[in-house]
């Protein structure tokens, strides 16, 4: 369980984050949307402590992100955010099999080596596996980053925009495969979303901020409604139902 | 295929050391032989300690054309020498032990480093800025000398002064054992770090998220640097682009940033470099002092190749 209580976030004066609390239980989908600016990504590093706390507390299963040695954290979550830029020639193996680190500490076992090799093949960039992170596209990247996260093997996975980058094919691929991470392995993701209906289509819980307030909690059918679409981003739409899942006409 | 690479460069730098002891050997055997050991010994410790500190350096920066010296580390120090020989005079600075000497000498330069540099590696400042700001700490401290220079009587002027040009034939035997010491702590520790080092390349909020505890390691990492800076620039001055054209020609030759591979690699390259170096000069072509000139220009070259090929990508 993932505990938020009244955490804010100012940043020269300017705030970013008011008073949030939440409660976020293991297992399941839970997806952050809003417009840009909301303060999803500024929330979802306070959680993974990139940020130092300026008043609030983050509690994840009882263990206080200030206080709690990072090794410790990292056993339990794993970040993928927006902006991953690594130096150096680094293959997408040697990436991915980074993720291991805070059970390995570096000397990885047969299991460790099993766990990549898997994490691999679950993203399509098995092939790709001795390419250089540098010669790679955007998408391919995205989806090694994407393997070195799931490869970390962790209960709670924190994913700032991972559909960034992503054709079709690969951005229903990851939802699946969260989809069957959360109800087979009882795993939790927190997502940044942009595309809402994805997160219409395998999210259990959708949070929807905007000028760093929580403005609504609850499941897509409750939150994915002309009226509170519009309080969210600022204009109405149109929801349809298809497959007993809401569509959002967003584009029109 | 890594391990096949580093076995050559092993062997190579064995070659350059055994071709620095026995090339043009003449006269009394044993008492020249135990000058070139001690030569020997400190060359290679300068090598070494100008390799790990660049790799560190990078890594911690997560950029690969940073060096300490392009950061202005050396001139941290060579300040911190003008200012001892500024405040104790030319004899009161002879007069001080070496061992005693260089320990004020790194400490100054340490708590310059701890009040200008780590601000700037917890920020995250962009490439050109930090690169920017580099150059200008740099200026900044060599200017300083400058001033201190044109205060100081002629005599103690030349005390510093033969501090001040990076000089592989002058090497200050003195402080050659307590470089090997810092030096080989150092390695020990870089070797100890390896795989933790491999994290910490890919910046700070991956380290973090991969359970880096990140102020404390760029921290030490840094102090590590700092520590090997101050041995090579005591030893024989200032090298400005020794270090990356080593850290380079590793990456190159092995093809991975793996730092269980890439640091030993980059020691052995810079062995080579400047092991091997110095015999031809030495021994060969009996004009010594242009080895430093020679690999600062190759070093240059390297540089700009870096930043030519970087800026494609």
């Amino acid at each position: 369980m993932i505990l938020i209580e009244d955490l804010s976030l100012a940043h020269g004066g300017t705030p970013i984050l008011r008073d949030i609390n939440l409660t976020i239980d293991r297992g399941g989908i839970v997806a952050l949307v809003g417009p840009n600016g909301a303060g999803k990504s500024s929330l979802l590093s306070l959680i993974a402590r990139l940020r130092p706390l300026q008043t609030g507390r983050v509690v994840i299963d009882d263990l206080p992100v200030t206080t709690t040695p990072g090794r410790e954290l990292a056993r339990r979550m794993a970040i993928l955010r927006q902006d991953g830029v690594f130096a150096g020639r680094l293959t997408v193996r040697e990436l991915v099999s980074l993720g291991r680190f805070p059970h390995s500490q570096g000397r990885s076992t047969p299991q460790d080596r099993a766990r990549v090799e898997e994490a691999l093949a679950q993203f399509g960039v098995a092939d790709l596996a001795e390419r250089f992170l540098e010669t790679l596209s955007g998408g391919q990247r995205q989806r090694a980053l994407v393997a070195m996260t799931f490869c970390q093997g962790t209960d709670y996975l924190l994913l700032d925009e991972p559909l960034n980058n992503l054709d079709m094919f690969h951005a229903r691929h990851l939802m699946q495969s969260l989809r069957r991470m959360a109800d087979e392995e009882d795993r939790t993701a927190i997502i940044v979303l942009h595309d809402i209906n994805q997160a219409a289509a395998y999210a259990d819980r959708i949070i929807a901020m905007r000028d760093g307030r929580v403005v609504a909690d609850g499941t897509p059918q409750d939150v994915l409604t002309p009226d509170t679409l519009a309080e969210i981003f600022g204009y109405r739409m149109q929801v349809t139902q298809i497959g007993g899942k809401p569509l959002v006409l967003h584009h029109l | 295929m890594h391990k096949r690479r580093l076995v050559l460069l092993a062997v190579l730098a064995v070659v350059s050391v055994a071709a620095f002891l026995t090339l043009g050997l003449r006269g009394n055997l044993a008492f020249v032989l135990q000058i070139r050991a001690v030569k020997l010994l400190a060359l290679v410790q300068v090598a070494v300690s100008v390799a790990l500190s660049t790799v560190l350096f990078q890594t911690v920066t997560a950029n690969r054309i940073l060096t300490p010296s392009i950061m202005g580390l050396d001139a941290l120090y060579l300040f911190g020498q003008a200012l001892l020989v500024f405040l104790l005079g030319g004899l009161g600075y002879a007069a001080i032990g070496g061992g005693w000497k260089f320990a004020a000498e790194v400490l100054i330069m340490i708590a310059l480093a701890a009040v200008l540099l780590r601000p700037l590696l917890t920020a995250r400042l962009d490439m050109s800025l930090l690169l920017l700001t580099g150059v200008t700490i740099g200026l900044l401290f060599r200017s300083l000398s400058q001033l201190l220079f044109r205060l100081l009587d002629p005599n103690a002027f030349a005390v510093v002064q033969a501090a001040s040009f990076a000089n592989f034939n002058a090497l200050r035997a003195d402080l050659t054992i307590i470089g090997s010491v810092v030096t080989f702590a150092a390695a020990a520790l870089c070797w100890h770090l390896r795989h933790r080092l491999d994290v910490v390349a890919l910046g700070r909020e991956a380290a973090i998220g991969l359970g880096i505890d990140w102020s404390r390691t760029a921290a030490l990492l840094l102090l590590v640097v700092a520590l090997l800076v101050a041995v090579s620039t005591a030893l024989v001055g200032p090298v400005a682009f020794f270090g990356l054209l080593v850290a380079a020609l590793a990456e190159r030759i092995l093809g991975t940033r793996r730092h269980a591979v890439l640091l030993p690699a980059a020691a052995l390259v810079a062995i080579i470099l400047l092991v091997g170096g110095q015999a031809i000069f030495q021994h060969l072509l009996g004009s010594a002092s242009t080895l430093g000139v020679v690999i600062e220009f190759a070093g240059g070259i390297a540089f700009l190749l870096l930043l030519y090929l970087g800026s494609r990508t």
